[in-house]
């Protein structure tokens, strides 16, 4: 395809996928530029910024501009961490709009086979079969596997990825064997509610010992928790990733599996699966046959912070193991904080505990620059985000990270690496950290 | 500044670009020059109350860090979590403390500006008093960007109020509402805060939040004072039995913050919320003398009602500096026709009151077909010498403020 052709087709494609009064709901106020991170760490790049971005969507689709490598790059380079939607005043609903122009850009790009095998590779296989996941034995086999370091390749930044992927083996959790059995239902110690557990595919074989934790923790609080057999990927990474399509074949599944029982809630440790989960509705709104039950399932999505909250964890006298007061600070999942807006939960359970000192972290509010894959395919702005996030961690003394989504996790362990920090400081997933460290007094 | 003079390519200047008047927009091409990136506190002269910035500290941080020495920088745009120091210079902004404090222009000491030939102009000084010559930095300020740019400003700076109440008024009418903001002035007392908000904007508000606003009232006023403590409660006891007797049908009063927050939020959701409305979202600032806030809201709603629009108003009562906002689609090109038709008789009623096309957003390019009504074709004539005199070649943001021709005046039969 001609270079002229492709701009056309993706011209075409946007006026057909991006609804325009989502563009137009876009008063340029800017309001957003000091909440996006990519505009904040290119030197305030307006190209890098939401309204930036918006701008470039609207252009191309009114022909203002063509489709080039400089518009690509923008949309590229947006961490996707939608920080931008809460600071907005006129509602833009800017995730949306990203998902469509990456969808389009997906479809319409003249892919190299080697991409096509990849992208295969990693999105109809890995994501959608738990089992071939579950095997992957660790997360750098993954990455080859699913061949995301072809893709970094592709995308020129070769020299860079070594280093990136260095920090990361660093803390590459172990693969531990997996205790949480799907098709089971755990007991509850109270009957009190009742709820499914969504698993996660990242966290089923990297962090096992979490989703133990999450299910101990709820049996704990009185719930009975199942965990559907048949549960796959949330789709997100594909979603995210232009691969919209095959998102939605995973959403269909997941939604059959969860509604064949009865459940006051669907749980979830993972903010960035349990946000595309809660947004199924929207995912499937042009499938009116399937619209309401993805309306029940998602509107049952709850994440772990804001479902222990409820069940009363910050009125169980907990408190911290050790003898002396210990500090620990917060890291957002974006997506739970952006999308969900859950962000006092797990604050309040931790200013909760006895012996724990909670100091806000100034920036938490903003991505690590984890986001999905992101770390990955452009490490340069990944890296530039989160060593400057580890100064603002490293001025809150504190010896313990928290976090609440896989990716985030996996970011500050290479955080602390990166900053040296690590024979001062861990990073934790909550329920771990409860886990680990607090009792019931 | 010298390449884009010898070859005479425009040049816009750009702070955060959230101006209303498409006063960045390089619609002669050219070259924008982009002031972001220049963002450091220079100097904190705290014997002369004087701060020096450079023009891409944003106000929020001004703010923010004059106030960590107990000192106060008041001009507050509702924009300053994003807006420029050099942005709010050049447009001359105002804010919610205005009618108290005063605008930016009041707030200005001294200015470094590059001329369109590259000369380098310093113009005031850390003065109380200062009269010699003509007052350049004065006709600097509010200039957007048309005569030079502005690379350095000193701030004037007073010391930080640490006293502050809140309270909200609802009114069943109008009229009252207004009369009860010239009772509280009438009374000597100079609010922090005086801001309006009309009917439609309540009914807006409260569809959207549910803080049980009540829809039925045609005004509702919020008043903040600021200063020592006792002087604080003395003012707000006075305002509030001022609002009671000029018939305010229930009055809410804050003390602590998040009390404050509560009262203060409907006021600040009022344009998020309106922008929610439709795609489109125009905010204009039609300002008229404060005696003349009730006719002119009366008049912007018959207006909107005659070409069928939709325009709620809010806005700042202590100093007559409405927003009429309307809610539209920028794709049905006949409706956007009506509202131009009728933004430009809102225009015209306002000068007609003694008022003016814009009492803080500027001209820039929107507005220059409208100036001339504001300051007459004697006013353009000096306003245009001023220019060429400066920038005879017209390369610094042409196309703004100057329009090619003056749009032809409606005639309003019935003010
Ligand atoms: C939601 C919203 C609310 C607003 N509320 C208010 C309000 O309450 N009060 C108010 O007064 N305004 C308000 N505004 C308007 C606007 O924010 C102000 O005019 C602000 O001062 C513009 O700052 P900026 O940095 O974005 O400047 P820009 O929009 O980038 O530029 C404004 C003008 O200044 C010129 N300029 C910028 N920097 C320089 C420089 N260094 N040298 C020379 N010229 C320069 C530009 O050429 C342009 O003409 C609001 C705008 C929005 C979107
Ligand atoms: S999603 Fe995040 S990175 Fe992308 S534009 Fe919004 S704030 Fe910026
Ligand atoms: S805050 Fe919202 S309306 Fe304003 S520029 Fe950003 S996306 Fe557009």
């Amino acid at each position: 395809m001609s270079s002229a052709e492709l701009q056309s087709r993706i011209q075409q494609g946007f006026q057909e996928e991006i609804e325009e009064t989502k563009l137009l709901d876009c008063m340029r106020c800017g309001f957003c530029l000091p909440a996006c991170p990519t505009y904040i760490h290119s030197n305030y790049d307006e190209a890098q910024s939401p309204r930036g971005r918006i701008a470039l969507m609207k252009a191309v689709r009114d022909g203002d501009l063509p489709f080039d490598d400089s518009v690509e790059e923008s949309l590229d380079l947006c961490l996707g961490c939608r920080a931008c939607e809460p600071a907005c005043p006129a509602g833009v609903e800017y995730g949306s709009l990203l998902e469509s122009a990456r969808n389009v850009i997906q479809k319409e790009k003249k892919q190299s086979v080697k991409e096509k095998v990849v992208r295969h590779a990693a999105f109809d296989h890995l994501f959608k079969d738990q089992q071939k996941m579950n095997r992957t034995a660790g997360m750098v086999k993954f990455y080859q596997r699913s061949g995301l370091q072809t893709l970094t390749r592709k995308m020129g930044i070769l020299s860079f990825f070594p280093s990136v992927m260095k920090d990361m083996e660093k803390v590459l959790p172990r693969i531990e064997k997996n205790e949480v059995e799907k098709g089971v239902v755990y007991e509850g110690k109270r009957q009190n509610k009742k709820v499914a557990f969504f698993t996660g595919c990242l966290m089923e074989p990297m962090f096992s010992k979490t989703n133990e934790a999450t299910v101990n923790l709820l049996q704990e609080l009185g719930c009975d928790v199942w965990v559907p057999e048949h549960q796959v990927c949330c789709g997100a990474l594909q979603g995210h990733s232009g691969e919209l399509d095959k998102a939605r074949e995973n959403a269909k599944q997941n939604i059959e599996s969860f509604l064949e029982m009865d459940v006051d809630y669907i749980v979830n440790n993972a903010g960035g699966c349990g946000a595309f989960l809660s947004e199924y509705d929207h995912l499937l709104k042009d499938e009116p046959e399937l619209l309401e039950k993805a309306k029940a399932f998602s509107d049952k999505i709850i994440d772990i912070t804001s479902l222990i909250y409820e069940l009363g964890l910050t009125e169980k006298g907990l408190s911290y193991i050790g003898d002396k007061e210990i500090t620990v600070t917060y890291q957002d999942s974006c997506h739970l904080r952006n999308v969900n807006l859950v962000k006092d939960e797990p604050r309040e359970i931790l200013k909760s505990i006895e012996n724990v000192h909670f100091v806000d972290l100034k920036s938490a509010d903003q991505c690590c620059g984890s986001a999905g894959i992101y770390n990955l395919v452009q490490p340069e702005m990944s890296i530039r985000i989160l060593d400057n996030k580890m100064e603002d961690v490293e001025s809150t003394h504190a010896s313990i990270i928290i976090t609440t989504n896989p990716g985030c996790l996996l970011q500050m362990k290479m955080g602390i690496e990166r900053a040296g920090l690590s024979d001062q400081m861990e990073a934790l997933h909550l329920v771990d950290f409860i886990q680990k460290y607090i009792l019931e007094n | 500044m010298k390449l884009c003079q010898k070859h005479g390519l425009p040049i816009v200047p750009r702070g955060s670009g959230t101006n209303l008047a498409a006063g960045t927009t390089p619609s002669q091409g050219g070259v924008v020059l982009i002031f972001r990136n220049m963002n450091d506190i220079v100097e904190l002269d705290e014997e002369n109350l004087a701060l020096t910035v450079q023009p891409g500290v944003l106000t929020e941080e001004i703010h923010q860090y004059v106030e960590e020495q107990g000192l106060f920088y008041p001009p507050d745009p509702s924009s300053g979590k994003i807006s420029t120091i050099g942005g709010n210079i050049s447009e001359n902004s105002g804010g919610l403390r205005g009618l108290k404090y005063g605008v930016t222009k009041d707030y200005i000491l001294a200015l470094e500006v590059v001329l369109p030939n590259g000369d380098i102009v310093r113009t005031g000084g850390k003065l109380a008093k200062d009269v010699a010559g003509y007052d350049l930095k004065s006709l600097l300020v509010g200039s957007e960007g048309t005569l030079g740019i502005v690379t350095e400003a000193t701030l004037k700076l007073i010391p930080k109020p640490f006293y502050k109440e809140t309270m909200l008024a609802v009114y069943e009418s109008l009229e009252d509402a207004a009369e009860t903001v010239s009772a509280i002035l009438a009374n000597r007392i100079i609010p922090a805060t005086l801001e309006f908000m009309d009917q439609g904007t309540i009914q807006v508000v409260e569809g959207y939040k549910q803080i049980g606003l009540p829809t039925d009232c045609e005004a509702i006023l919020l008043i903040e004072q600021d200063g020592p403590k006792e002087i604080v409660e003395q003012d707000i006891e006075k305002m509030y039995s001022i609002c009671k007797e000029y018939g305010a049908l229930s009055l809410s009063k804050a003390v602590t913050e998040q009390e404050a927050e509560e009262l203060t939020r409907a006021r600040k959701d009022a344009l998020s919320c309106l922008a929610y409305l439709s795609p489109t979202t125009i905010l204009e600032d039609a300002t008229v003398p404060r005696s003349k806030i009730a006719p002119m809201v009366r008049e912007i709603k018959k207006v909107a009602d005659k070409y069928d629009v939709r325009i709620h108003t809010f806005g700042h009562a202590g100093d007559g500096n409405l927003h009429p906002t309307c809610a539209t689609d920028a794709r049905d090109k006949e409706e956007m026709a009506r509202v131009e038709e009728a933004f430009a008789e809102i225009f015209q009623i306002a000068v007609d009151m003694g008022g003016t096309i814009t009492g803080e957003h500027g001209v820039g390019e929107m507005k220059a077909p409208y100036l001339e009504w504001k300051v007459g074709e004697l006013g353009i004539e000096i306003m245009k010498a001023i220019k060429q005199a400066i920038d005879p070649n017209n390369i610094m943001n042409p196309g703004k403020v100057f329009a090619k021709s003056t749009k032809k005046r409606v005639v309003v039969s019935n003010v």
